[in-house]
């Protein structure tokens, strides 16, 4: 069977953990000024969230403006008395919350991100009734911070290349959002312990120094807030690669626990040049508990975390098969693995959808942490890989993660830089491409159409 | 240590060997390995309650305590309402805590600090990682002699401060744990709770709680009415925010965990562990009788969890109502001994054999998992739990034994040695600082699958001696 589960009860009976988290869709409101990461926060947010399997969506409202106004002429139309301006973002508003219904009523959404200042009482209580009618939760998430260092750094990371600026130089840009954000200020009601004491929320003051929680309602609400308060805007890079090349790699077999090559070897030396060279402040270096990420690291002559976590993909049955032997011993598995390789587990094995699940302590950690450099496996980079650059669940299986290649990826803006390294040492292909004929009944010949040379 | 380093650079990386009980691979001379599990962090922690008396601190202690302990954090709490006990041997009445009794006042300090040489005993001397300093430590000038002291010893401070005005939620509290304190043994219910509340106005007019002003550069979580509102500030590491996470979670509604194995499996009857078998005819007796037994009960919203295993979703499907599979509650995996006999693993690999029998709790199979790493797995479903109401957990032996040792505090030597027979449910209750525990064999014959240590865990040891308590099985 895909999933490996021998006796698969009737669906209406059975939840899988991973699946549903929450019995009503979860609609998150961000609140708060302009330039005070709310943006950052629900794109991340919903990254993580789709991530570890919560199908989520973000709903910027600024979007639904710019779509609508075209062309951005100043901070004018922000003004509290423009009753023009006003009338416009509200139906912008009201086209959102549209959307989001359409998603988590009819698309299958669980999670809705509602990015907006909703600033005001009254705004946010027709948020809240709109969510009463639909039967979903809600959420605020609101971010508080006085500090005009941050304010002023967070216009240059992501104001003036917002498509609001597009034709103004940096001076217009910064003065014209600063007026903007007085547009609101008058008008902020912030969400006080009192007032609004039997909503649900998370107040983040001063870029994460301290939180108020309130009324945490379910577990996707105590995930979220667990999530929020690890997250941290310190600038920082994570290097991912590969263990060296391993004896099994060299005769294509997958799994096991071997030895690097000579070329492996090598590799490790160079790497250990290329961290040197980066001169990185306090780098922490984690690795598997397997010999060839251990092997790696210890080249590099610091120390190192071992973390179990971070092993390879377990292939069961088929451990330290090449791909021929799998297509002769299990075609069935090794159709059905193409057909969905996302989902697919190995017999008494794994699947990349538990990879996930357990990789998700060292995500919450990677977040925690700032210089760090992760010696992983394939399969596992991939994963963290797809947290990183937002991939989905189904091109997560098929990243390439070529061996001898470090990716350093620096969070920057609403995304994140990717820098491939190859650090020039000779290895095998271990990347195995999707093949045309994913059928149960294929040829071998088509089943290993696209299986990497190897000894 | 410049000489070391430039001598590795010349050499080829060092070997690496693999510690037979725990298949961690590391250098032959063991330096610079951290386990993920063994350092969260880099200097102890004291953690500082604040608050109120009867406002959960004892309570937050004892359970965050048992937490870290479970997860590998060595924890240990020191209540300085104990050592006051030790010290003044008979308690008259709250008197002695009123802020113009002097010798009241002198005597409490001495055991402050008789308290916090303890703590530096445990941090600094014997290990531990982690110390909760239990008392209401609610002046600033009380807070600000511990943070001194634990600047002076290298330790990071968290305070842990639970604020409470609902007088229900106190009368409780004083009914759950003061009642049957040492200091009241001698009262009525009435005496006692008419001293206490006395006791509580002492430290009334002196309290400062932790101000968002003053307080700024403090790291600590404020619980507020029992878990609806929380205000945390300065989260300094991955152990506090592990820390508030857990806080966060737990909660104190009354409800109750049931815990058991699936019904009696076809490997169980031959003696074998692990596989993914399904129930014999006796398994499918006891899956019939757990459902009266459920039912019995009358449970109000009742959540079923399975793992996900053939076999304990065979016994969940006979209950009749909707239920969760977990994949991290699947038996502990026994690598390449998988679906073998006690016998035939003495046969194939006695060393292993005997390694396990050495240190059951962080023996890991070749290519499969150890104790150590099962709680790391169920670490989410103890969080999970903690924020459920009423829950049955259909589980496997190794995987009810570790939930079962967090629940009942039990440390990590005692742990594999839990008895979790077949056919039999274990009602867990929350009650006062711990758990109350009934056990209910539902009077279905199965196999014994527990294995007690044998006397004789020497790797050279005779296969007799190594079989000397394997169960009976066919």
């Amino acid at each position: 069977m895909m999933r490996g589960c021998s006796s698969r009860p009737k669906l209406a009976q059975n939840q899988d953990r991973a699946v549903c988290m929450t019995n009503c869709p979860t609609l998150i409101v961000t609140v708060g000024l302009p330039a005070r990461g709310k943006t950052y926060i629900s794109k991340k947010l919903t990254r993580y969230l789709n991530w570890i399997g919560v199908p989520t969506r973000e709903f910027n409202v600024g979007q639904y403006r710019r779509e609508f106004v075209k062309i951005y002429k100043s901070f004018e139309f922000f003004r509290p008395d423009n009753e023009e301006g006003l009338k416009i973002r509200r139906q912008c508003a009201s086209a959102a919350l549209n959307d989001v219904r359409q998603y988590l009523t009819e698309e299958g959404g669980q999670v809705a991100v509602f990015d907006a200042t909703n600033t005001t009482r009254e705004r946010r209580e027709t948020i809240i009734q709109f969510a009463e009618q639909n039967g979903f939760k809600v959420f605020f998430v609101e971010s508080v911070c006085e500090d005009p260092d941050v304010i002023q750094e967070n216009i240059v990371q992501v104001k003036l290349g917002s498509p609001d600026y597009t034709n103004c130089n940096t001076e217009e840009a910064v003065e014209d959002f600063m007026k903007r954000i007085k547009c609101y200020e008058n008008s902020y009601e912030t969400l006080d312990e009192v007032l609004d004491r039997d909503l649900s929320y998370i107040k983040i003051m001063d870029v994460g120094q301290r939180y108020l929680v309130n009324r945490v309602l379910d577990h996707i609400q105590s995930r979220i807030v667990y999530y929020l308060m690890n997250i941290h805007i310190t600038p920082r890079s994570i290097y991912l690669c590969r263990h060296g090349e391993s004896e099994l790699n060299v005769k294509g077999r997958i799994g096991g626990d071997s030895g690097l090559t000579p070329r492996g070897k090598e590799f490790a030396k160079k790497l250990s040049n290329f961290i040197q060279s980066q001169d990185i402040s306090d780098l922490k270096v984690w690795t598997s508990q397997m010999k060839r990420t251990i092997q790696t690291a210890e080249a590099l002559s610091v120390p190192y975390e071992q973390w179990k976590v971070l092993n390879e993909i377990d292939a069961g049955d088929c451990e330290e098969m090449m791909y021929e032997e799998i297509q002769d011993n299990y075609p069935l598995e090794f159709a059905l693995r193409d057909q969905d390789k996302y989902r697919y587990r190995y017999p008494k094995g794994e699947s990349y959808e538990d990879l996930v699940q357990r990789l998700e302590p060292v995500i919450m950690e990677l977040e925690r942490q700032e210089n760090v450099l992760v010696i992983c496996h394939q399969a596992v980079m991939r994963c963290l890989l797809a947290y990183f650059l937002d991939k989905t669940a189904e091109e997560l299986p098929y990243l390439k993660c070529p061996l001898h290649t470090v990716l350093k990826l620096t969070p920057v803006a609403y995304g994140c830089k990717v820098e491939s390294i190859c650090l020039n040492v000779e290895a095998v292909n271990t990347h195995r491409e999707k093949p045309e004929n994913v059928n149960i009944h294929r040829t071998t010949e088509d089943a290993l159409q696209t299986v990497p040379a190897h000894l």
